[in-house]
């Protein structure tokens, strides 16, 4: 039936008197059309699906070994992943030995302070850009936020390592404080401090961008109304335009909690690159002492993947950092979903 | 009273009051006032000085010559003699496969989301499929990449290897480069699809047209802009990212022997470098030490960036002005940058 069809719609094209219709004439064609382009679309999506499975199979191995204290502290990473590497197990550890906590908390710290750095850097200079700003500074606000955005992660780690990480180092680190901690580990300008700087440049465009879309998009009748009982500017974005907007920030700051998570490079070049707990017990110097993320080790270990348990190890922590980007993900949607509900398009 | 609100008395001159003075507010306004101008001038005043710094270093070091003479042979690191023309063609090269597999790809999908969505559970879960690839560091997916290029069924497209394939090869970083692209180019050519008012659908339908002909010749053409600039901000993210490139292309400075015979397929399976990575392997932080060639690359990548960034303003400014406009192109910017709709 279907074919006959099918049949008498090729024959009437071909009758068609020479003229060429378009390839996806009839409802044949778009059906093929639907099928076509709905097959891409599931082929992402396998895609993604294949990538969660792989990661996760190649991780296994070493958090069956390692169980919950992976995720702890133990002894150096440097040194579990060098016996890795030379294939030379530490004493009373099997070769998979490994935990991550350095590493985790390095993510973890430069992580949430860029963040929050960012989140207050970013409101007020939203405000600024839709409020405040004469026009012409607004106009050169815009490319600006878009230049920032744009730079590539490895020239922000250059300027980083090549320019302000010296300055650290001589007018922020004094001797003594080097001295201090000096059997512990080696300070210098590459610490926590200058890589969680830049992070917070590289996440702030994201932020900036996402909340000032969205307040200049608040109904300016609410605006008006508040104004008109006498609320100064300040106060009726305060209580007004920001109350509006706040699921618009949560969500700018779950993507850029995204982006700052998966930083590798940037970080691999000023943080300090060391795996150090950096402990905030010890006061000020704490801001000075090196960190590496969790995305940064990866980065620089990936030399290693052709090594069986050392590629493990990495997958390992790949899997890490997958989760939480799928819960980052989840996450937004749970706020996008807020936003729907206030029925603010913002 | 009522006499008085009948015969309506003449129009008095509207008493104004005084203009809002920032001088009137209370003194904690005053300093989130200040603080407001504080971070809209230090975003200003970062952005200008990472533009100058990086143009004094440029123009000091980049000598034409870098441009044109390849590395040195042996490692990456370049110290003494040697330019960066091989990880110039090895950046077009990545950023061209990339872009030829994300364009396509992305177009294709954002209509089949925008336009036909059936099944509807299928379409969320591809629609969320590719939110969450938007969030994946792109650490992972050279990760994922690595093992997928290194099946042994897939050595065409790098070289053999002890066990199964190698799994580094322009076309492999170029594949997953395609994956982080993706999200932009989709959420770009969506925006323009569903900006576009329904009567222009209705019109093409009317005629007796179907959707894949709606889409490919009504739709498509009208929304050009929209999918160029989602394009160019893709090639943006690919050029940019070193990650990808460290694990799926290898350390190797000059762009390597043609595999195989055949001309352009044979480049393509080799390995070789990028900008990105020959500015990391030339920092301090990648063992050479050869900053002055490291400033001089990083100059030549910053402007290719700056090129497509000018590009992507030029394609999403369409001569509109006035706040509302600014206001619609803000919020595109938003998405671009994010990579996926957040409202």
């Amino acid at each position: 039936m279907r074919g006959g069809v099918l049949q008498s719609l090729r024959s009437r094209r071909r009758n068609d008197g020479g003229r060429r219709s378009t390839p996806a004439s009839g409802a044949a064609g778009d059906r093929r059309a639907e099928l076509a382009l709905g097959a891409l679309g599931v082929l992402v999506l396998v895609l993604i699906g294949a990538m969660v499975v792989t990661v996760a199979i190649k991780a296994w191995p070493s958090f069956r070994y390692n169980g919950l204290g992976w995720f702890g502290p133990g002894a150096e990473v440097d040194t579990e992943l060098r016996a890795m590497r030379e294939s030379a197990p530490l004493k009373g550890h099997g070769l998979l030995y490994f935990t991550a906590w350095p590493l985790l908390w390095g993510t973890i710290v430069t992580t949430l302070a860029a963040v929050a750095l960012a989140l207050v850097v970013s409101t007020f200079a939203a405000i600024f850009l839709t409020e405040f700003a004469p026009p012409r500074m607004r106009r050169t606000l815009d490319p600006v936020i878009r230049l920032l955005a744009g730079v590539p992660s490895v020239i922000y780690g250059l300027i980083g390592i090549l320019a302000i990480a010296p300055w650290v180092d001589q007018h922020l680190l004094s001797e003594s404080r080097k001295k201090s901690v000096l059997y512990v580990v080696q300070l210098n300008g590459e610490n926590l401090t200058t890589g969680t700087l830049i992070l917070t440049v590289m996440i702030l465009p994201i932020m900036v961008a996402i909340t000032a879309s969205a307040l200049s998009s608040v109904p300016p009748a609410w605006r008006e109304g508040s104004v008109a009982l006498g609320v100064n500017r300040w106060r009726t974005i305060r209580r007004v335009s920001l109350r509006t907007v706040w699921p618009a920030v949560a969500a700018g700051t779950v993507l850029a909690t995204a982006r700052a998570l998966g930083e590798a490079v940037m970080l691999a070049m000023v943080a300090g690159s060391t795996p150090f707990a950096a402990n905030p017990l010890d006061g000020l110097t704490f801001l000075f002492e090196p960190v590496r993320p969790l995305a940064a080790t990866i980065f620089q270990e990936s030399e290693g993947l052709t090594i069986g348990p050392l590629s493990h190890t990495i997958y390992a922590m790949g899997a890490v950092l997958l989760l939480s980007a799928a819960m980052l993900s989840l996450a937004g949607w749970a706020v996008k979903q807020m936003l729907v509900r206030q029925g603010i398009r913002a | 009273m009522a006499a008085a609100a009948v015969s309506p008395a003449p129009p008095k001159a509207v008493v104004r009051p005084p203009r809002e003075r920032v001088s009137s507010w209370p003194l904690v306004d005053r300093l989130f006032y200040a603080l407001c101008w504080i971070s809209g001038l230090a975003l200003c005043a970062i952005a200008l000085w990472i533009v100058l710094y990086m143009l004094v270093k440029g123009v000091s070091y980049l000598k034409p010559s870098l441009l044109t003479s390849s590395p040195v042979s042996g490692s990456i690191q370049q110290t003494s003699n040697g330019g960066f023309l091989d990880p110039i063609e090895g950046t077009l090269l990545v950023t061209a496969v990339g872009t030829l597999i994300a364009a396509p790809l992305g177009v294709a999908i954002a209509v089949w989301l925008t336009e036909y969505a059936r099944p509807s559970w299928l379409a969320r879960a591809v629609d969320s499929a590719i939110e969450m690839l938007a969030g994946v560091p792109s650490i992972v997916l050279a990760l994922f990449g690595l093992i997928f290029f290194s099946q042994g069924f897939l050595t065409f497209v790098s070289q053999g290897a002890a066990s199964g394939a190698l799994g580094q090869s322009f076309i492999a970083a170029g594949a997953v480069m395609a994956l982080i692209a993706l999200p932009l180019i989709v959420a770009a050519t969506r925006e323009g699809l569903e900006a576009l008012p329904p009567r222009i659908r209705e019109a093409s339908f009317a005629l007796g047209k179907t959707k894949a002909t709606t889409s490919r010749y009504v739709l498509l053409p009208a929304i050009k802009p929209s999918i160029a600039a989602g394009v160019v901000l893709g090639m943006g993210r690919i050029i940019g990212d070193t990650a990808i490139i460290t694990v799926l292309l290898g350390g190797s400075a000059q762009l390597t022997e043609p595999v195989g015979h055949t001309p352009v397929w044979g480049l393509l399976r080799g390995t070789g470098s990028t900008l990105t990575s020959y500015v990391y392997y030339n920092s301090p932080a990648g063992e050479g030490n050869a900053h002055e060639k490291a400033y001089a690359a990083a100059f030549v990548l910053l402007l290719m960036v700056l090129a497509l960034n000018f590009l992507v303003t030029r394609l999403t400014v369409t001569g509109e002005r006035g706040p509302a406009a600014a206001s619609r192109l803000r919020m595109k910017l938003a998405e671009s940058f994010a990579g996926r709709r957040w409202s």
